[in-house]
C-alpha cells in the first residue's frame, strides 16, 4: 500500500495534454517496441490459446465454462466498482452494482451465474478508478502501450493499479484466496475475450497497415465513449 | 416626432430576420431528420436482406458495394479519408481513388456483416450534430451484447446520404483516415500506388 502514492505521482506528474481529438504520444518509440512484442506474443500464444479455449466446456444451452469464469471474476470486481461510483458522487450506479453483487453472490452461486442481468435486467455498470480520476478533473495524459496488458494511458494505468489494490483489499471482505482466484479468473476471461472478439482483433492487429496507430485510435475512442467524453467529430461538409 | 433609436431598430430588424429564418428552417430541418431516419432504415433492411439471402460471401460483396454506392456519400468519405492529399489530386486520380475505396470498404466491412446473420437492428431517432444528422441504432446480434451504432447523415451532396458510422464510439471514417494515411506513407506518398493497393486490400 506504501507504493500507492508514488505510483499515483509518477503516473500523473508528467500528464501530457493534447488538443481535443488528438492523442498525446510522447513515448511513441518505446510504445512501438512494446507493441511489436505484444503482437508477436498474440500470434504465438494468445491467438492459439484463446481459439482452443473458445469451444471448451460449451454446453448446448446456458453459460459455458469460460463464461462462468468471466462471471466469477467480474462479480468479485463489483465491490471495487461500487466504491468508485461513490467516489465519483454517483449513488445510483453504486446501488445498482451492489444489488448485482448481492444477487449473483447468493442466487448466482458465488457469482458463477449472472442472474442479475438475465432475470433482473440489471447489466453491469462498468467503472473504475480511472473514471474516478476523470470525474475529479485529471486529464488522460500520454498514451501508453503496456507489455502483455496492451493499450493504456497514464490515467488508466494509475486507475488499474488502484483498482487491483482495492480488489486486493477485498481480502478483508471475502477470503484472501477467493480474492486471488477472482483476479486470476479475470485474467483468464481476458484470454476468452480474445477468442470471442477474435476476428476484430485479427483484423486490427494482423491486417492493418499500421496496427500500432489503429490500436491507439481504437483504444482512445473507446475510452472517451465509455467515459462520455466528447471526442473528435468529423464533419466533411464544414469547409 | 418619436424616433426609434438606430440600435433598437437594428436589433428589432435583426430579430425579425432571425425569427423568419428559424421558422423557415424548422420544417425543413425536421423533414431532413425524418429523411435521415428513413435512409438508415432502408440501408439496414437492404444489408440484412443481403446477409440473410444465403449467398456465398464472395457474391455478397458486389451487392454491398451497390448498397454503399446508393446510400453513402462516397465523395465526402473519400475526401475525409484522404485528408489534405485529396485537394492536390486531379479529377481523374480522385475518381480512381474514390472507386477503389468504395470496393475496399465493401469488402472489408462486408466480411464482418456475416455476424449480422439472424440478427436485427433497431433504428432510433435523429438528432442534429454540427452540420448534419446523427441517427441512433442498436444491433442485436446472436450471442453478443447489444451494439450501439450511430449513423452520420447529410443532404449536402444534394441527396440524403450517410458518410460515417460510429460503432460503440469508434468512428469508421477516423479509422480509415488513419489506415489510408499509413498505406500512403508506406508508398512514400504515391497516390497511384495507394490506389493499386486499395484495389487488392479489404
Amino acid at each position: 500500500m506504501r507504493a500507492f502514492p508514488i505510483v499515483l505521482f509518477l503516473g500523473l506528474a508528467g500528464c501530457a495534454s493534447a488538443p481535443p481529438g488528438e492523442i498525446a504520444d510522447p513515448f511513441e518509440p518505446m510504445n512501438r517496441q512494446v507493441h511489436g512484442f505484444n503482437k508477436s506474443l498474440d500470434a504465438a500464444v494468445l491467438r492459439p490459446v484463446s481459439q482452443a479455449l473458445a469451444g471448451v466446456g460449451q454446453p448446448a444451452e446456458g453459460p459455458g465454462a469460460m463464461e462462468m469464469v468471466g462471471n466469477f471474476g467480474s462479480n468479485l470486481a463489483l465491490p471495487g466498482k461500487v466504491v468508485n461510483s461513490l467516489l465519483q458522487g454517483r449513488p445510483e450506479p453504486a446501488s445498482h452494482n451492489m444489488f448485482r453483487f448481492l444477487v449473483n453472490s447468493t442466487l448466482g452461486i458465488g457469482g458463477l451465474f449472472d442472474l442479475a442481468t438475465e432475470d433482473f435486467n440489471l447489466p453491469e455498470v462498468d467503472t473504475g478508478f480511472a473514471e474516478t480520476l476523470h470525474v475529479w478533473g485529471f486529464p488522460a495524459g500520454a498514451y501508453l502501450e503496456l507489455p502483455v496488458l496492451g493499450p493504456s494511458t497514464q490515467r488508466d494505468l494509475v486507475g488499474t493499479v488502484v483498482d487491483v489494490l482495492l480488489l486486493d483489499s477485498m481480502g478483508n471482505v471475502v477470503h484472501r484466496d477467493v480474492a486471488r482466484a477472482g483476479l486470476a479468473a479475470r485474467l483468464l476471461s481476458k484470454a476468452g475475450d480474445r477468442g470471442q472478439f477474435g476476428s476484430t482483433v485479427d483484423s486490427v492487429l494482423h491486417e492493418s497497415a499500421d496496427s500500432y496507430a489503429q490500436m491507439r485510435l481504437l483504444y482512445i475512442q473507446r475510452r472517451q465513449y465509455e467515459m462520455k467524453e466528447q471526442g473528435e467529430v468529423i464533419d466533411p461538409y464544414s469547409e | 416626432m418619436t424616433r426609434i433609436p438606430n440600435s433598437t431598430r437594428r436589433d428589432f430588424l435583426g430579430r425579425g430576420v432571425l425569427a423568419v429564418a428559424v421558422l423557415a428552417a424548422l420544417p425543413a430541418g425536421a423533414q431532413t431528420g425524418n429523411q435521415a431516419v428513413a435512409l438508415v432504415r432502408a440501408t439496414v433492411d437492404e444489408v440484412l436482406a443481403t446477409v440473410n439471402s444465403g449467398r456465398p460471401p464472395a457474391q455478397m460483396y458486389p451487392a454491398f458495394q451497390s448498397i454503399f454506392n446508393r446510400r453513402a456519400d462516397i465523395d465526402a468519405m473519400a475526401r475525409a479519408a484522404l485528408g489534405p492529399t485529396a485537394r492536390q489530386l486531379g479529377a481523374q486520380d480522385f475518381a480512381a481513388f474514390r472507386q477503389a475505396m468504395s470496393g475496399y470498404v465493401a469488402r472489408k466491412y462486408g466480411k464482418r456483416f456475416q455476424e449480422f446473420l439472424g440478427g436485427r437492428i433497431e433504428v432510433g431517432a435523429a438528432r442534429q450534430l454540427k452540420s448534419f444528422w446523427s441517427v441512433d441504432s442498436t444491433a442485436y446480434l446472436r450471442g453478443q451484447t447489444p451494439t450501439r451504432v450511430e449513423w452520420h447523415v447529410s443532404d449536402r451532396s444534394g441527396q440524403v446520404r450517410f458518410f460515417n458510422l460510429i460503432i460503440e464510439g469508434v468512428s469508421m471514417l477516423a479509422s480509415e483516415r488513419e489506415e489510408i494515411a499509413a498505406m500512403l506513407a508506406r508508398r512514400r506518398g504515391d497516390v497511384r500506388a495507394l490506389i493499386a493497393d486499395l484495389q487488392r486490400a479489404g
